[in-house]
């Protein structure tokens, strides 16, 4: 009747998972019971679940990725405590446990909290950047988000119910396979990310269209802010990468379910195979994560250093350079499996190359800055932190790429501090700029920046301890994953990274109290012209948070830089320019297909892992029946009429020239 | 375990691949983290003696600096990168002194099974081997993937049922030294640690004699009792009843090792894994 | 601001105005049909992708066949040709159904339409009957890691055929019950998009997997 599913899935008998679970869970009433009591349910319902606005869609992923990079770090300061002193003792955590927490923060770090944010900034900032109303495909978005929230969903809650994979973040055959891995854990993994993929796919094909074929007039392609390139980059990579994610997971899922032998030991299965596959989705995967985040940092480091990005053209060029290299390295994931010097070779040289356009863009960055009026605002603390941390992160990539030299280091603590320094050093930070920067145009007022600048310092100085010594430490031969060990050089190490995760801790606790801060003095925090840094982009030409329609008009555009042309241009006449023609506009209808369909797939995956086929068969049904609802609807937009465009659009000038006459003419 | 104190010319050589390939990127990367500071600095808003160039936003000759620079870099590394891996292919042989000996290496949930079929006998969890003469690996795994990993001497290499992987390596200098499983292979991961024990020759030689009379004896009953989940703690070493063991392994004529029992007992402790749900 | 930063935003080191004068400047977001199905288009390639690791896994397994049969031993490559011949005609039938939603003529896209419904389950008939009789004979999916790339590959080809068919039956009580409206007609796009790419796939399909497998 309820499949494999009994009372003893719920761990009574581990205390942590179920002190957590019960306070997490508490937590989620209270918060529920609140939004009912008080009265919010209609305004959320109406504003944001239901919600095809990208705006709405993009804060909702990145409050996701927040709230799941909470849940991401508490797993990494318990697995650096746990090595800090599982010296010749078996810690606090038995290995049955540690062995989930590992795979589980890094499959919420990357899937959760790295991919949402960028997908998050994405999805709020390009179509303001290129002048237009929305994506392209509105309800789709919603779709996505949704079902990314499901697959977040699904693996939180097998910290309560069952348990999670055992695996790591990549779950390699055979260990995988149910002969090795019988529990739900690695169930629980795979019915997650299939479900969160389909909502990835969907946001990398909105995009990808909403760049090609939507933008405003006179956007040609060289004109597009930075952002939207790499923007363009990261999603084409989703579209082509993600199908293999998918493939390769349901290969491993017909193993487990149906006794299929792709992977398995016997019966001619080749484990060898999954790596290639996973892999040839896996590499492109970070730089899915990074290549927004250099979108970020142009724009960023262009605007606070009151200067155009230097070498526009060879950035995109670069940009699209490691777009397509990114498919050609996948290998120097295992050059310890034994492919011959020749294979090995060719794909190390090919990693080495994808350093030459990521190399030059740095270069770039530095040259935008020289001869600029630089501005240490928060986001350009970030930018300055990323440049520095992410060049010594490349550095031990590139000698990774060595074969000889990961042949003593390949899946040594020392590669774990390498992705770290890359993916903290570039996504992170990047993300945090991002977020930073673009918060105002959100929500009409801008974070605190005290505590934007202590976080930021608590984050780096916290990085460096806790990840240099891991280096050491893998020099010392130690290897990652272990529950514990009785090498005494390694010990001290250990403790140091300890440390440095108490200090992230610390910067990330300044970063929770700059948010609420910021909310209870958004008053003297308000951001009333739309433009609170002197942007370069169009984004800044409309009001903060911007209206649902984004742009009264949409805009022409003449040349790069746009909205710094307009500035130009609108300071040379006089502010009382003449009012421009408003038209009505249609605008899509909110939808609760998203969130349905969502709640359909949560009690799909959730049959699936527990083997409960009649509840697999309705989830089905109520998903497609979604669809078929959706698709049955008469109206998907509704109309502004063009006087409520003109109400709005007077409002927001009228505060932009009172603040501008207020600060004189900047 | 410190891999920057090798103990063998495999080792070596990749450690002196290591430090050179940090040193030239070095030369690179302090410079622009110097600019990068410096740049900051004295373009910081606040200094009115530094020129703005509000337009400045190209110049072909930086370009070219900007592109030749990671460029010419990777050239120089990648070209040590393809003579690095020819040079140090595992499976390329490595000279040395003495007649080669031929070790097969099995790994199993828990533990290393190292099996000398020349000499008729195998250890678990010691790996024993000669001074100077080139060490001939062949390695399967009778589960999941593993990898061996001698930090002291030199590459790594994985280790996968149903496959042969080959690794060729050499001690030079007499000592003890530890190697572990460099890939996670469950509950019982961190214990499979193993003590490499390099001796001169003559050393050896004796080790083997008597080792050949040891009581216990590798066959179908030990081996399957080692393939259970389990970890070892005592270091037994066996004579070997079948030379063809390896090849039998490899084969899959001896199925891979079983995995953990589904249980619903929580209380009953798993052999080696533990409750699974 | 200076006038230098204006001159900035004016100047034009690359004459490219010039060629803005010959060349169409980017005129605003593109029409939403064009939209609709470039967006589709993008996912069809994202589709292939998935397929071709499928693919790819199969000629990874060819071989593998653990002792037990190959695909020679087991194609019946007169029911390829015959669910073949289905898919190719249903190709037919779902372009005269585009056809006919153009001229807006409601019966004979419903005709049209039908005719691809019976078309495609008849392939899957077909491939049921076969799929059913090589697990009759002890050559099901979980006898070798070949059988499992086989049964894979193609399973998900029908599974997609399968997926088609409930669209084309939700696509013929939308015409019936909405008539040819504009959104409607966008779905239709995709819908026939959808199946010309299945019958695509199939062609690879039965190239790769039935003809050079039987070869080995």
């Amino acid at each position: 009747m309820l499949g494999k599913l009994s009372w003893a899935a719920i761990p009574f008998d581990q205390p942590i998972p179920l002190l957590t679970g019960a306070v997490v869970l508490v937590a989620i009433l209270a918060v529920l019971a609140w939004v009912v009591i008080a009265g919010h349910l209609p305004y959320l319902w109406r504003e944001w679940i239901t919600s095809v606005d990208h705006k709405r869609i993009g804060v909702m992923y990145t409050l996701l990725a927040m709230v799941m990079l909470l849940r991401g770090f508490s797993d990494a300061i318990m697995m650096r405590a746990q090595q800090a002193l599982a010296y010749h003792s078996q810690g606090y955590l038995p290995p049955e446990h540690f062995n989930q927490i590992f795979s589980a923060h890094g499959t919420i770090m990357i899937f959760f909290v790295a991919m949402t944010f960028v997908i998050g900034l994405m999805n709020l900032v390009v179509p303001l950047q290129l002048g237009v109303r929305d994506v392209a495909f509105p309800t789709l978005n919603s779709v996505g988000f949704w079902l990314t929230a499901t697959g977040a969903l699904l693996i939180n809650i097998s910290l309560v119910v069952g348990e999670f994979a055992r695996t790591g973040w990549l779950p390699y055959p055979p260990l995988s396979e149910l002969t090795y891995s019988p529990g739900v854990g690695v169930d629980y993994y795979l019915w997650s990310l299939q479900i969160s993929g389909v909502g990835t796919l969907v946001a990398g094909i909105n995009l990808v269209t909403t760049v090609l074929k939507l933008r405003t007039r006179g956007m040609s392609y060289l004109r597009m802010p930075m952002f939207c390139w790499t923007t363009l980059a990261s999603s084409l990579l989703i579209v082509a990468a993600f199908p293999i994610l998918t493939a390769t997971l349901a290969m491993l899922i017909l193993d487990r379910y149906f006794g299929f032998h792709f992977f398995t030991n016997e019966a001619g299965g080749n484990m060898m195979m999954f790596m290639n596959l996973i892999w040839a989705w896996g590499h492109p995967e970070v730089y899915i994560l990074v290549l927004p985040a250099f979108g970020i940092f142009s724009e960023v480091v262009a605007t606070f250093s009151g200067k155009p990005l230097f070498g526009y053209r060879s950035m995109v060029l670069a940009t699209m350079a490691i777009c397509v290299i990114s498919f050609m390295v996948w290998l120097h994931h295992f050059f310890t499996m034994g492919a011959g010097p020749d294979v090995n070779a060719i794909f190390g040289i090919a990693s080495m190359i994808i350093a030459v356009p990521t190399g030059v863009k740095i270069y770039n960055w530095l040259f935008t800055m020289y001869g600029g009026r630089i501005r240490f605002t928060t986001p350009m603390m970030w930018s300055i932190g990323f440049m520095v941390t992410f060049i010594l992160g490349g550095l031990t990539g590139v000698l990774v790429a060595v074969p000889p030299a990961d042949f003593l280091l390949h899946n040594s603590l020392f590669l774990v501090a390498h992705f770290h320094n890359v993916i903290i050093g570039g996504v992170l930070f990047g993300a945090f700029a991002g977020y930073t920067y673009w918060f105002p145009k959100a929500f009409g007022f801008r974070l605190h920046e005290g505590l934007g600048k202590a976080a930021f310092w608590f984050w780096v100085v916290g990085f460096y301890v806790a990840f240099m010594p891991l280096y050491a430490v893998g020099f010392l031969g130690m290897t990652r994953r272990m529950q514990h060990y009785d090498v005494a050089e390694w010990r001290p190490w250990l403790m140091v990274a300890a440390g440095g995760a108490v200090l992230i801790l610390i910067g990330i606790i300044f970063q929770i109290m700059q948010l609420v801060v910021s909310i209870r003095d958004r008053a003297e925090l308000r951001d009333s012209t739309g433009d609170p840094w002197d942007g370069r982009s169009l984004e800044w030409a409309t009001a903060s948070p911007a209206p649902v329609f984004n742009f009264a008009i949409m805009p022409d555009v003449s040349g790069p830089d746009a909205y710094w042309a307009m500035k130009q241009h609108i300071k040379q006449q006089s502010l009382e320019g003449r009012e421009p023609d408003y038209k009505d506009v249609e605008m899509p209808r909110n939808s609760p297909t998203g969130f349905v369909c969502a709640f359909f797939a949560t009690i799909m995956g959730f049959a699936l892992i527990w083997h409960i086929w009649w509840m697999v068969a309705a989830g089905g049904v109520g998903a497609f029946a979604t669809f078929v609802a959706f698709a049955w609807r008469d109206h998907d937009e509704y109309v502004i009429p063009a006087a409520e465009v003109a109400r709005i659009d007077r409002a927001n000038l009228e505060a932009r020239r009172a603040a501008l006459s207020l600060a004189g003419n900047a | 375990m410190n891999i920057l104190d090798p103990q063998g010319p495999i080792g070596v050589a990749n450690k002196t691949i290591l430090i050179d390939s940090i040193a030239i990127m070095l030369v690179i990367v302090l410079p622009t983290i110097a600019a990068i500071f410096a740049f900051a600095f004295w373009y910081r808003r606040s200094n009115h003696r530094a020129v703005y160039r509000p337009d400045w936003a190209h110049s072909g000759r930086i370009e070219l600096v900007v592109w030749s620079i990671p460029t010419l870099t990777v050239i120089l590394l990648g070209g040590v990168a393809w003579i690095g891996a020819h040079e140090l292919d595992p499976a390329a042989p490595v000279a040395g002194t003495g007649s080669p000996v031929r070790i097969q290496v099995v790994s199993l949930d828990w533990k290393w099974l190292f099996i000398y079929p020349d000499q008729r006998i195998a250890t678990v969890n010691t790996l024993t081997v000669p001074i100077g003469a080139p060490l001939k690996f062949e390695l399967t795994s009778a589960s999941v993937m593993n990898v061996f990993f001698v930090p002291q001497l030199g590459s790594m290499i994985y280790t996968m049922n149903g496959m042969v992987t080959r690794l060729h390596l050499r001690a030079d200098q007499e000592g003890n030294y530890q190697g572990l499983s460099a890939h996670f292979s469950g509950d019982g991961f961190p214990d499979m640690l193993f003590d490499v024990h390099v001796m001169p020759t003559l050393a050896f030689d004796n080790w083997v004699a008597s080792t050949a009379r040891s009581d216990q004896m590798l066959n179908a009953d030990s081996y399957n009792a080692l393939a259970q989940q389990s970890i070892e703690t005592t270091k037994t070493s066996y004579r070997l009843a079948d030379p063809e063991l390896f090849g039998k392994i490899v084969s899959q004529k001896i199925p891979p090792g079983p995995g953990p029992q589904l249980t619903t007992n929580l209380a009953r402790p798993g052999s080696g894994a533990r409750n699974v749900r | 601001m200076t006038d230098a930063t204006l001159a900035f935003t004016q100047a034009d080191p690359h004459n490219l105005r010039g060629m803005q004068e010959a060349v169409v400047v980017h005129e605003g977001p593109a029409p939403k049909r064009i939209v609709t199905g470039y967006g589709f288009w993008i996912f069809l390639l994202s589709d292939i992708v998935m397929f071709s690791c499928f693919f790819a896994s199969y000629a990874v397994l060819l071989g593998k066949t653990a002792g037990g049969p190959s695909g020679a031993q087991l194609f019946d490559l007169r029911s390829v040709a015959a669910e073949t011949a289905c898919l190719l005609l249903s190709s037919f039938t779902c372009g005269l159904a585009s056809i006919a939603a153009d001229v807006r003529s409601a019966r004979w896209y419903q005709a049209a339409m039908a005719a691809t419904c019976v078309l495609g389950l008849t392939f899957l008939a077909l491939e049921g009957r076969e799929f059913a009789s090589l697990v009759a004979r002890g050559a099901g999916p979980t006898r070798s890691a070949f059988l499992s790339a086989f049964f894979a590959l193609v399973g998900c080809h029908g599974m997609h055929v399968s997926a088609g068919i409930l669209w084309l039956l939700t696509m013929m009580a939308q015409v019936f019950a909405k008539g040819f409206r504009a959104d409607i007609m966008r779905r239709l796009l995709c819908f026939a998009l959808f199946w010309h790419a299945l019958d695509i796939i199939w062609v690879a399909v039965f190239s790769v997997v039935y003809l050079l497998g039987s070869a080995v």
